[in-house]
């Protein structure tokens, strides 16, 4: 399995052990929306242990490439998922991390409540089983986030959010895990700290991670692989390498990346 | 006979030492509003939370085309032409919202608009529209144990259902891509919930009053919100709430002599003039 140059797993003490088997394939995926194409012709391979991060201007498909990873909306082309015995699964266990900014921030809901209404068949309404916090406090001690449990989703902060939100994509532990632009309106020492913490994770739990974000510089830190998408996928390949391209210099205006 | 659950009822609510308690009328409609009270209520917390509150209006605004069907037909008895036809526009109006030709609040309104037009037209020809005045401002005292009976089988399934879908209906709340990605089905439980809203509030109409019973899902929901911090806590003192409501509602109704969903609508009004007193902030 190559790693990519600068690994960040030497730095956090975290022994990668990837299996490099399960992996994620999409296959010449289109999609459109009112007869225009929004997405066009798409080959992806995501891998157990990367993080692959997906950028692009705004209405370059980004979302539409989430959505349609998550059966959301309907698309031609394959979607494929293969567990590490190379077998195929029809219905993975995504974990999705949504943009916090199309939450309801006034709806009585607390953060207990989020993990019940995923993980449990109890309507929450009728409150929430031991067992069920158990498995809660368990999601967020893993972004550190247990002492939220009984907040109201409402008054969280946005990195506060994002870590609740990244626990509860984490339990059960998925066999991909998708964010999309999960750092919008979160300072910068938050974002760093986010994905330091998703790239002990994505080690810690061999998970394929795809990453939907306008966070160039944090990216090129963390990513394993990065893929330019302007409707199509212009280009891919290490950070390094995507940045050089000037198709995404002239896109993002980098005139004076080192 | 006599042991029958309703005869124990009648026996039961007899026994107390209240005017109201002698009537047959107010024992059965007592025995409707806390049936029909915590249903609304408990359908409320979704409807605010999912920001519903004018396709709820809309509903029970069609029932003025269900009943010019009905008439139509020759029906003594609307409520299946009125189901029927909530239904319908439900379907539709998740049509267009699917569609996303329209937003959202433009085509409910538009829809709105032009069922209570046809139905006002088709009932008023040959200037006979004062005999479904009953339907505007409802008759909870006129309701026969039949209708308790159909009211206590609506609401066993209605809150079978609402139950069952609960936990994806809180999800797509929060995020319908969210509720997509932990469980199947997540986007027929929105039109599940529609359907069963609209077959609930059309049911609940001939004795609230088409005018007024959208405020009874929105309020007990409305004063919950203020109290609570989670989701049970929200449900608890929606349903607590509505039913106090009712029954308030419905004793005071007697007393005043008026119109019995209205002057629930009012006590509900009170219970979330009070609660705005000590609203948990956080």
């Amino acid at each position: 399995m190559h790693l990519p140059p600068d690994d960040a797993s030497a730095h956090l003490g975290i022994a990668p052990h990837r299996c490099g088997e399960c992996c994620t394939t999409m296959r010449g995926v289109s999609a459109r929306r009112n007869r225009v194409a929004v997405l066009e012709d798409i080959d992806l391979h995501l891998h157990c242990g990367e993080l692959t991060a997906v950028i692009g201007e705004n209405g370059a498909g980004k979302t539409t490439l989430v959505k349609c990873l998550l059966g959301e909306i309907p698309h031609t082309g394959e979607v494929h998922f293969l567990d590490a015995a190379r077998r195929r699964k029809d219905s993975p266990v995504i974990g999705y991390v949504p943009q916090h900014n199309s939450f309801d921030k006034e709806a009585p809901v607390s953060v207990l409540d989020l993990f019940a209404a995923s993980l449990s068949a109890r309507p929450a309404c009728l409150g929430v089983s031991a067992p069920v916090r158990q498995a809660a406090l368990a999601g967020l001690q893993r972004t550190g986030a247990d002492l939220l449990v009984d907040r109201k989703v409402g008054t969280l902060s946005g990195g506060e959010l994002q870590r609740v939100l990244l626990g509860l994509a984490l339990t059960p532990v998925p066999n991909i895990l998708v964010l999309d632009e999960p750092m919008s309106g979160v300072d910068h020492s938050g974002r760093e700290q986010f994905y330091g913490l998703l790239s002990q994770l994505r080690r810690e739990f061999d998970l394929a991670v795809l990453l939907v974000s306008h966070d160039l510089a944090t990216l090129a830190r963390f990513a394993d692989r990065m893929v330019f998408l302007d409707r199509r996928i212009v280009c891919e390949g290490t950070p390094s390498e995507v940045l050089r391209d000037p198709r995404v210099r002239e896109a993002f205006s980098l005139h004076s990346l080192s | 006979m006599m042991d029958s659950p309703l005869a124990l009822w009648h026996r039961a609510v007899s026994s107390l030492p209240f005017e109201w308690a002698g009537y047959e009328f107010m024992r059965l409609a007592l025995l409707a509003v806390l049936l029909i009270s915590p249903l609304l209520g408990a359908l409320g917390t979704v409807v605010v939370a999912n920001r519903m509150a004018f396709f709820s209006e809309a509903v029970g605004h069609a029932a003025f085309t269900g009943i010019a069907i009905g008439v139509i037909l020759g029906l003594a008895d609307p409520m299946w032409p009125m189901i029927g036809f909530a239904l319908v526009l439900t379907l539709a109006i998740a049509w267009v919202r699917r569609r996303g030709a329209l937003s959202s609040d433009t085509a409910i309104g538009l829809v709105m608009a032009f069922t209570v037009s046809l139905g006002i037209v088709i009932l008023s020809r040959g200037g006979d529209f004062a005999r479904y005045t009953n339907f505007l401002i409802g008759d909870m005292l006129a309701i026969a144990p039949r209708d308790v009976g159909w009211l206590a089988a609506l609401g066993s399934i209605a809150a079978g259902l609402f139950l069952f879908f609960f936990n994806r209906l809180l999800l797509v709340t929060m995020s319908p891509s969210l509720a997509r990605s932990r469980a199947k089905h997540a986007g027929a439980a929105e039109l599940v919930f529609a359907c069963l809203l609209a077959v609930v509030v059309t049911c609940a109409l001939p004795w609230i009053g088409i005018l007024v019973i959208n405020a009874l899902l929105i309020l007990p929901a409305a004063a919950g919100r203020n109290l609570s911090r989670n989701t049970a806590g929200f449900f608890g003192w929606s349903v607590a709430v509505a039913l106090l409501a009712g029954i308030v509602g419905l004793i005071a109704s007697f007393y005043a002599s008026t119109a019995t969903g209205a002057t629930i609508v009012l006590a509900a009004m009170a219970v979330y003039l009070l609660t705005l007193l000590r609203r948990v902030v956080p």
